[in-house]
């Protein structure tokens, strides 16, 4: 295998963008990662979107995205894996340029929620349509029967929980591609609308319009691109029980554990070696269970990492400082490489006021559906 | 949802039919060709008894369309005795009494209807033990 690197990135403002169609976002995004390269053309490319057949009624989106960038010719492909696409197509374009197929790959993720489509329908299709949907579970009803789990098993607060929602706004309030950028209390968290009881409103990452584009290449040719360059070290994928009633405990994210063991070995390092990290809060309990899963905390206490500081800026791992999908926005297919944005650019020291100090390591894991895949990549400023 | 699907899952939602593993006991609910647990392909027909336990919950607020006449409405994973784990509806009681360990009756209900000039589509709900 040959040693890849991200070379560019790019991507758009994330949240209610009206102007913008999928298309558009998407042309953004990569132009921008071309652009930031200084790359005139590509060998190939992988589109991340968990549903554009849904949210605008579009699929044949790798030879779409390519005619739309001016790049009619290329080999063009769209990837899903619902929530986790966009770190599915990271992985697809890792593994091409890794393979020697391929020198100059581009990975991106788009999604355009905002387009009328009925946003809860087209998610729970990530969901088992046979023996969950049917009776009438939402996905913020599941990961609030998985909150719940946790809160009985390992004693886990409602106050835990808010204090993941008062982080990740802390982080995102400085990110300006964020959708919310304000910072929230936990009494705010705590008083907010209830939605799927543990869960309330600021527990659960919003709809989002957004696109977010790297391109990769193999790390001998790095230096052509980039003085900075970072290195992909390793990629893991997992999958878990479709189904939460599957599982036999309901509180334990069995896919991103495993993912995270496999890219863990691939990268010859242990959870105590990373930095940074992106993970997937799509709820204030994802990010708990998560965290745990990837062993920056113990199992069963991840609840307090939050609140005492453990995973906030200038604690021992820092989770989410671009705000996570919590604050940051969550245009479901976009976002495991915006994660991967933020990595590439913490890694790169070019993240001004969230910048963790001396990031050498970081990691992204990105979930799809209530956890029945999962994808984490590590990567290394080198 | 279109009717031939609802159709061809009649033993499963009406019945309660699922299947136990010849090889490991494991039963699996809905049925399916493979085993989860060993890979093995040769099941008996169970039907499970029409009780269970919660094993997690919640109440759903914000609910899909179908459901909005019914918000808030209780969710929860209900194990049988028969160690088939699967997900409905608790009702006849105020949903935030529906916890993890309540012990509930399984009562053929219905549970949405089909669009408005649809077949109306039934299935089990919990009903809390008195």
């Amino acid at each position: 295998m040959r040693e890849v690197a991200i070379v560019g990135a790019g991507m758009t403002r994330f949240g209610e963008l009206w102007k913008y169609s999928l298309r558009d976002m998407f042309v953004e995004a990569a132009s921008g990662a071309l652009h930031d390269a200084g790359a005139d053309r590509l060998d190939s490319m992988y589109v991340g979107c968990m549903s554009g057949g849904q949210f605008v009624g579009q699929e044949h989106l790798g030879p779409l995205m390519a005619d739309h960038l001016g790049m009619t010719g290329v080999a063009a492909v769209h990837v899903e894996s619902a929530c986790a696409s966009g770190g599915v197509a990271l992985r697809q374009a890792f593994m091409e340029v890794a393979s020697g197929m391929s020198d100059l790959v581009l990975a991106a993720g788009i999604e355009k929620m905002n387009d009328g489509a009925d946003v809860t329908n087209v998610l729970a299709t990530a969901a088992d349509q046979e023996t969950e949907v049917y009776y009438g579970i939402t996905f913020p009803g599941l990961y609030a029967m998985i909150a719940r789990a946790h809160m009985q098993q390992y004693g886990t607060t409602e106050e835990d929980l808010a204090w993941v929602a008062v982080k990740n706004h802390k982080h995102g309030a400085m990110n300006e591609k964020a959708q919310f950028r304000r910072e929230v209390t936990a009494e705010e968290v705590m008083s907010s609308s209830m939605v799927s009881e543990p869960l309330r409103l600021l527990h659960c990452s919003p709809v989002t319009d957004g696109a977010a584009a790297v391109l990769v290449c193999p790390l001998e040719m790095a230096k052509q691109f980039t003085d900075r360059p970072v290195k992909i070290l390793a990629s893991g994928l997992a999958t878990g029980s479709m189904a939460l009633a599957d599982r036999e405990d309901p509180a334990v994210l069995d896919s991103v554990q495993k993912s995270g063991e496999r890219a863990y070995e691939m990268a010859g390092i242990g959870p105590r070696d990373v930095n940074v990290a992106e993970v997937h809060d799509c709820f204030t309990i994802a990010e708990i269970c998560c965290t745990e899963a990837l062993g920056f905390v113990e199992k069963g206490k991840g609840g307090p990492a939050a609140k005492e500081g453990f995973t906030a800026l200038g604690g021992c791992i820092p989770v989410n400082t671009s705000g996570g999908l919590k604050s940051k926005g969550h245009p479901v297919g976009a976002t495991g490489i915006a994660q991967t944005i933020e990595i590439f650019r913490q890694l790169r020291g070019e993240a001004g006021a969230r910048q963790v100090e001396n990031a050498r390591i970081g990691l992204t894991q990105n979930m799809g559906g209530s956890g029945a895949s999962s994808v984490v990549h590590i990567f290394e400023g080198v | 949802m279109p009717s031939p699907r609802y159709a061809r899952e009649i033993p499963t939602r009406y019945r309660l039919e699922a299947g136990r593993c010849k090889g490991c006991g494991k039963v699996v609910y809905p049925a399916r060709l493979v085993c989860p647990a060993c890979r093995g392909r040769d099941f008996e027909t169970v039907t499970l008894s029409r009780k269970g336990k919660v094993i997690t919950s919640t109440v759903v607020h914000v609910p899909p369309d179908d459901f909005l006449m019914e918000a808030p409405y209780a969710m929860a994973v209900v194990e049988t005795p028969e160690g088939a784990r699967f997900m409905t509806q608790v009702v006849d009681c105020d949903p935030s009494t529906v916890l993890p360990g309540m012990d509930v009756a399984l009562e053929f209900r219905l549970i949405r209807k089909e669009g408005k000039s649809g077949i109306l589509c039934y299935g089990h709900k919990g009903v809390p033990v008195a």
